[in-house]
């Protein structure tokens, strides 16, 4: 349903508001929907139209009860595109159908600007589209239980890529090596009697050598130890052909969801630092205001003992808005160390709009953190890192020290949350076999998970496959022929 | 907007009910089940039907927010909740399933016929549903929360709200209610009743076998009827009602006579149960032991002209304990050679739940 006229109102004068505080976004559609639609279209992550897949129910299922239960709302739903779409819940109030606006608007300069988000697709839902008809049409052709679960063994991959690399990558050609024809070499022309003195045995020698070693390399396959895995096995693994489009669907629409977790405290941050400006500052009726700070405590809430990216991502950005208005930067503020100086800090260069507007367009989570995390934020907001204790059998906070804080949210943060994990050989112990690595970072792989992934991952390579990691400071190799797991200790 | 998402929503409920149905038998020797028993859903730990990815494991950690010293609990209340912690293999995700649903699955499982409620009789009532809200009703429908939010609203808007003394007081306008419609809802009714031989022969075995059967056999009857109402008789000597956790849980030594909870049976059924409204069922657990073979031929007249003739189905149940004899099966199945209605099993051990189960609600009826 497309808005009622007052919404409509209401939308063009956020959306000047929002244009006067400098925000810049694509034209915003806004979708009235009862809150079985917004449920239905949240478990799809905001796209009308996804390909058929049980686990788009299961997460409705989760969504339903979390809204049955009061345990979690969707308060909003935006998606990065040209035209933005976004959704308002039709039973909401009035006031909250301008707080979401506000909120999306904000959103939707973000994906406009942020330059993680320059090689997205504005037009993925034409891509969703097709993608749904493509696996309808398969289902229709090799049947549903075939397609579903080669579906769900190629989800089990799809964190699998190189979210450094651009989603377009060519065709691998290497390992493609002729390996029966043995190039000559070149001799140079000489009478037989000379022969020996233009082209010396030694020089012939070492230039077979040099080739056969080339060979050797070139057989070696990967040639570089690859990350993207799910290209590789686009390229190299024995599929039907249906089978490697449904892994380059998979792949396609990993590589759209990456900027986005990659952002998340930034944008939702920056939404909410957004809207909070516009509604106290232009919107919100005087009527309105008790039931405005009731809706912020319940955006900004969380469980004891996590990070809600809402509440630290705009307590990030107001930081920043704060020190860069008063000068609390540079090689001057860095080395005072008169703390009575500190906090009545003020230099006035009001600096603060520009750097945020220039934080959004060239940073991302990671370097975000890295860059405007202090300490005095961390004290100032009580930040803390958690462990599980093996004795206890529960998580407990572990250290409130700076370092060790910042050290954890960045490897959080890293990869999007994902073990790092490559393509060292696919013609392991020469049988066609695929060995992976993890690079071990001080965190284990998930046993278990590691061991269905490692099934599933064998079927679709079609021979057994491995991956070393460690367990426990032990060096590991985990191994799966398709029927069964095994482990061994690697000796070093 | 069309939802799309039923489709893929019914394929998930199909994939977990498939994995229960694969569990089935497990599920119900397993008196577990009966443990998780919500109102009228049921949480059953299914093997876990999520995505495997590489992924990180117990020792990842994180960052928190929010007060507190090392050393003290990270997230309060949620210790191994299913999280890290779990032994290997243990993956186990909890999914609700309604009774409605277990007992469709249990149908289906065990080949049950539905059960046809016996004569015409089909009371419409009407029931009330609490849907909405309105300015007016009574003080017990107030929706408490509302009208505070409506008050404080209020009292800051006009000024009244003292900040230094936040009191609130709702004043008519203020008050909210809940409103309710009427539906009209046919029911057919059914009464169960347990009986159960609680003389030292039957052990706490033996009891569990008779808690995990009638837990499936109130589950299939509470789907076929709208309304089930359920009795339950102890007997040694002398027979008594109890509720449902004595019941379970009593334990007496002496004598037995059986003709004592077939009085009371009949009894309660004279002053409380009309045969014309209800649908009357019996379930009779025992080791087999009765005290002479007078008393058993007390029972057996007793079933014969009062019990069974106006009974949809009399099940008998037999417990074997390492004291009983086992007579009265025998008894009763010499004696009742062509009765439709009753209904005997021997069940040496919870194995034979299973078939018990398909045995007793095997008839339909």
């Amino acid at each position: 349903m497309s808005l009622p006229p007052h919404l409509r109102e209401q939308a063009a004068r956020i959306a000047d508001i929002a244009h006067s505080y400098g925000l810049d976004f694509y034209p915003t559609i806004f979708e009235v929907v009862t809150w079985e639609e917004l449920t239905e279209v949240a478990s799809y992550c905001g796209f009308p139209i996804r390909y058929p897949h049980w686990r788009f129910g299961m997460e409705y299922e989760r969504l339903m009860k979390g809204h049955i239960y009061g345990l979690s709302r969707i308060y909003e739903l935006v998606i990065n595109h040209n035209p933005c779409y976004a959704y308002l819940l039709e039973a909401n109030e009035d006031l909250d159908q301008k707080l979401v606006m506000a909120h999306v608007y904000a959103h939707c300069d973000f994906f406009k600007n942020n330059r993680f988000f320059d090689d997205t697709d504005r037009k993925m839902i034409n891509q969703m589209a097709h993608h749904s008809s493509s696996v309808r049409r398969w289902m229709e052709t090799f049947g549903v239980d075939a397609v579903e679960q080669f579906i769900d063994v190629a989800l089990s991959l799809e964190n699998l890529i190189d979210i450094h690399s651009p989603p377009d990558r060519p065709a691998l050609i290497s390992g493609d090596v002729d390996r029966e024809k043995i190039p000559s070499i070149q001799k140079l022309r000489s009478k037989e009697y000379m022969d020996e003195f233009i082209n010396p045995q030694k020089f012939l020698e070492e230039q077979r050598r040099k080739i056969m070693e080339e060979r050797e390399r070139n057989r070696k396959f990967p040639q570089k130890p690859e990350r993207d895995i799910l290209w590789f096995l686009i390229q190299h693994a024995p599929l039907e052909r249906w089978q490697r489009q449904m892994l380059e669907i998979i792949r396609r629409e990993a590589y759209y969801f990456i900027p986005q977790m990659q952002t998340k405290i930034m944008n939702e941050g920056w939404a909410t630092y957004w809207h909070s400006r516009i509604m106290t500052e232009k919107v919100l009726d005087p009527s309105e205001v008790i039931d405005y700070a009731d809706r912020c405590a319940g955006i900004l809430a969380m469980p004891h003992g996590s990070v809600n990216p809402y509440k630290i991502g705009v307590q990030l950005w107001r930081d920043i808005k704060e020190r860069w208005d008063k000068g609390r930067f540079g090689k001057e503020w860095e080395e005072c160390d008169n703390l009575a100086e500190k906090s009545n800090w003020d230099k006035n260069p009001r600096l603060g709009e520009q750097k945020i507007f220039e934080a959004r367009r060239i940073y991302n989570d990671i370097t975000f953190i890295d860059e405007f995390l202090t300490r005095e934020f961390c004290i100032e907001h009580q930040l803390f890192t958690f462990e599980w204790n093996e004795n206890t059998n529960r998580y407990e906070i572990q250290s409130r020290d700076f370092k060790k804080i910042k050290e954890k949210l960045l490897f959080s943060l890293t990869n999007a949350g994902n073990p790092i994990i490559l393509i060292e050989n696919g013609n392991y112990k020469n049988r066609g076999e695929l060995l992976l690595f993890h690079e071990h970072q001080g965190v284990d792989l998930d046993r278990n998970y590691a061991c269905d992934t490692l099934r599933n991952l064998s079927r679709v390579w079609g021979r057994p496959v491995h991956v070393t990691t460690r367990l426990k400071d032990k060096s590991k190799i985990y191994s799966h022929d398709g029927e069964t797991f095994s482990e061994e200790d690697i000796k070093t | 907007m069309i939802l799309r998402i039923n489709r893929d929503h019914s394929r998930f409920r199909e994939i977990v009910k498939g994995r229960i149905r694969e569990d089935f038998r497990k599920y119900i020797t397993k008196g577990e089940m009966i443990g998780r028993k919500g109102r009228n859903i049921i949480s059953i730990p299914v093997p876990r039907i999520d995505i495997p990815k590489f992924r990180y494991g117990s020792n990842e950690g994180g960052i928190g927010q929010g007060k507190g010293a090392a050393g003290d609990p990270s997230q309060s209340g949620q210790e191994g909740a299913g999280t890290a912690g779990d032994q290997p293999g243990a993956h186990i995700l909890e999914v609700d399933i309604t009774l409605e649903e277990l007992a469709e699955m249990m149908g289906e499982e065990l080949e049950l016929p539905r059960i046809k409620p016996k004569g015409s009789k089909h009371i419409i009532e009407r029931r009330d549903r609490y849907s909405g809200i309105r300015a007016s009703g009574p003080e017990s429908l107030r929706h408490v929360k509302r009208t505070y939010k409506k008050s404080l609203k209020r009292q800051i808007a006009s000024g009244t709200y003292d900040f230094k003394r936040p009191i609130i007081i709702p004043i008519k306008e203020d008050k909210v209610y809940r409103s309710w419609k009427s539906v009209p809802a046919p029911r057919a009714n059914a009464i169960v009743f347990y009986i159960m031989d609680v003389s030292g022969s039957m052990g706490d075995d033996q009891k569990e076998i008779v808690r995990i059967t009638s837990f499936w056999i109130d589950t299939w009857l509470r789907y076929q009827y709208q309304d089930v109402a359920i009795r339950y008789i102890v007997h040694d000597a002398a027979a008594r009602e109890v509720d449902q956790h004595t019941f379970y849980h009593l334990k007496e030594s002496g004598g037995t006579k059986i003709s004592s909870a077939y009085n009371m049976l009949q009894k309660i059924l004279d002053e409380e149960y009309n045969p014309e409204e209800w649908n009357i069922y019996t379930f009779q657990f025992s080791d087999g032991d009765n005290w002479g073979t007078g008393d058993t031929e007390n029972c057996l007249k007793l079933l014969e002209e009062k019990i069974l003739p106006i009974s949809n189905l009399y099940a008998y149940g037999q417990v074997e304990s390492p004291y009983g004899s086992g007579q009265f099966l025998k008894d009763l199945t010499s004696h009742f050679k062509e009765c439709g209605n009753l209904i005997s099993a021997n069940i040496p051990s919870k194995e034979m739940i299973y078939e018990t189960i398909r045995t007793f609600l095997g008839t339909g009826r």
